[in-house]
């Protein structure tokens, strides 16, 4: 058995894919971190204050671990379905009915709600730290807008189940969008900017009409937070991602005392 | 005998008392924060809470709520926001313990060792990974995610709620029109978090847990996060019910009850009750003493504490990045205060021009 791993170890192949040793050695350590994509992430070396559980709560960890769930189980539901007024709640019904290990849209939905309170939970560790200080303030505003977007991502992806608690849920949410100065059409300075007589901001062009693609939630806006919900936030939030964890690096790794 | 308990439960957690009384809870936490800190205290907060829901749960309105596919995620958030809050303070109490008697700090102490990422990092990493797969696919296996009738743009839901974790934003509907409590305090307070690193001038507790080289710092993250955010999320959740009034814990959610509106603005405090005579017809003069209070809070105040109760700090800071730190404030401050007009004096609007609407 030993002698077959060895052989394995020592073909071409294997020896093309790892370039070091077991990492049971300071150089394969080094060589196990270094010549890996994904781990290549975090330095070789880390402060011992920084990677205890109870400092980190591992709460921006999991919250990137989260995301990945969510991509691939979002990537699975959307082989099932489609956006539109009147297949959007048959597909939901098909995929708990008929897919084959159909809890895909559960864990969608649990590990969605789990992100917020994770990446809420680490603002708040980071804030306890005081880990925003220089020379990390620049990382901590990637990290607001990063909240958002993950805000903006659960967000969006509550509308699309097309059920009763979904619009209700976004027709409220959105309802805010009116009231938005100057730019809603029930928002204060709305009414000064017009002329003669005529709005120029009224229900059919305003703020929320902007965000729903329509005076109320319907065709258009589930299309548009479709769009928003698997293509264009994912995109957003993945190159903010980048930015974050370069930052965390260039900045000095996980925050300890200077 | 259980009747009674669950009216004095329902009693308790109107929301006036539930708001104070977590004020008073907070400062107390502050206050004896070193008998807090001890690990059993926090054991018998959760073998408490364990054992309140054991015996709630079958109370079939509050089953009926706490059950609820989406209200899990909050039972979560509730028991995580308290552990983590206490382990910072846990922590916080140690380093401060340590510097008195001129020792290093924990934080302090193991941040000079250096360890491989493979395998102590990459190892933590790995097992909560794995821990939270788990839990993932078990939670999905037995919870199944809600799904109501199809959507009907006829028919709205009463209560017709936002996704959860805005419902902190709608609670703040029952103080502030929508254009303030939608889209401005939002946008102030992702602005707000946003400028916090450039506008805090204390030096001190840059990666490691303090409570005594940062009070201020800590009390206004626990009171914004913990008070506001968080503890208004559970109001929205669990108490707001039909027509957004509030429910007990243990109340049953009818449709039908009524709440008086008897909120009066400003400005009829003034004209009318004050002064006995009838409203303005032109509303610049009407809310005169709205705005005129308004400016007051907002030009006033920030020179007047700079030249005298935050002088240090100005110097500190600038004059800019106080003036800029004193208005995200004083914005914060805003909602509070409503709070407290809105339960002791039922006032409505402190500027209320529904002409232009522009409501304070």
């Amino acid at each position: 058995m030993q002698k077959l791993l060895q052989a394995v170890r020592d073909t071409q192949i294997w020896r093309s894919i790892f370039r070091h040793g077991y990492p049971d050695t300071p150089r394969n350590r080094t060589l196990a971190v270094l010549s890996n994509t994904f781990l290549h992430l975090h330095p070789v070396k880390v402060r011992r204050s920084g990677i205890r559980l109870s400092y980190t709560w591992c709460m921006g960890g999991l919250t990137f671990f989260l995301f990945l769930v969510e991509t691939i189980t979002g990537l699975l539901l959307m082989f099932y379905y489609r956006p539109t007024a009147e297949l959007a709640y048959q597909d939901i019904i098909g995929i708990r009915e008929h897919v084959a290990l159909g809890v895909m849209r559960e864990a969608h939905r649990w590990a969605a709600h789990m992100m917020v309170i994770t990446v809420w939970l680490h603002m708040y560790r980071v804030f306890l730290t005081g880990s925003y200080k220089p020379p990390r303030e620049f990382n901590w505003n990637v990290g607001v807008i990063l909240l958002v977007l993950t805000l903006l991502l659960s967000f969006t992806g509550y509308l699309l189940p097309w059920d009763q608690l979904a619009v209700w849920a976004i027709t409220v949410g959105s309802n805010m969008a009116r009231a938005t100065p100057f730019l809603g059409h029930e928002g204060p300075g709305a009414s000064l900017l017009s002329f003669g007589g005529l709005n120029f901001v009224h229900a059919g062009d305003d703020a929320r009409f902007g965000l729903l693609a329509g005076r109320f939630v319907g065709e258009g806006a589930l299309l548009r937070f479709y769009v928003l919900h698997c293509v264009g936030l994912p995109l957003a939030a993945a190159t903010l991602m980048a930015i974050h964890f370069w930052r965390v690096r260039k900045d000095g790794g996980i925050s300890g005392p200077l | 005998m259980n009747e009674l308990l669950k009216n004095a439960i329902d009693w308790m957690f109107a929301p006036t008392r539930y708001f104070l009384g977590s004020v008073l809870l907070l400062a107390a936490v502050f206050y004896f924060r070193k008998v807090v800190s001890r690990p059993i205290v926090i054991a018998a907060v959760f073998a408490l809470a364990t054992g309140f829901m054991v015996w709630a749960v079958r109370d079939p309105n509050f089953h009926k709520i706490i059950t609820k596919g989406d209200n899990i995620p909050i039972v979560i958030l509730l028991a995580s926001v308290v552990f983590f809050s206490w382990l910072a303070l846990r922590q916080a109490v140690i380093h401060d313990e340590r510097k008195k008697r001129g020792e290093l700090g924990p934080e302090h102490e193991l941040g000079k060792q250096k360890v491989f990422t493979w395998p102590d990092l990459v190892y933590t990493e790995f097992i909560c990974i794995l821990l939270f797969t788990a839990l993932l696919i078990v939670w999905s296996i037995v919870v199944a995610a809600p799904l109501e009738e199809p959507a009907a743009s006829a028919r709205t839901p009463n209560p017709s709620k936002a996704p959860w974790y805005f419902l902190g934003l709608q609670e703040m509907l029952v103080y502030f029109d929508p254009w303030l409590a939608g889209v401005v305090l939002p946008g102030f307070i992702i602005v707000g978090l946003c400028a916090i690193p450039y506008l805090d001038p204390n030096p001190k507790g840059n990666g490691y847990y303090t409570f005594e080289e940062r009070p201020f710092a800590w009390v206004f993250f626990w009171v914004g996060f913990v008070l506001f955010w968080v503890l208004f999320v559970i109001l929205g959740t669990f108490l707001r019910g039909p027509n957004w009034s509030f429910f007990g814990p243990f109340e049953f959610w009818d449709v039908h009850k009524l709440e008086p509106l008897v909120n009066v603005d400003l400005s009829t405090y003034v004209w009318v009750y004050g002064l006995g005579r009838n409203l303005p017809t032109n509303p610049l003069v009407r809310e005169a003493p709205g705005i005129i209070g308004l400016l007051g809070f907002f030009v006033v105040i920030p020179p007047l504490l700079g030249k005298t109760l935050l002088k240090g700090l100005v110097g500190r800071m600038g004059f800019v990045r106080y003036n800029v730190f004193m208005h995200l404030l004083l914005w914060f401050a805003l909602l509070p205060l409503k709070m407290l007009l809105r339960w002791t004096v039922n006032l409505k609007y402190i500027v209320g021009i529904p002409e232009w609407f522009f409501n304070v």
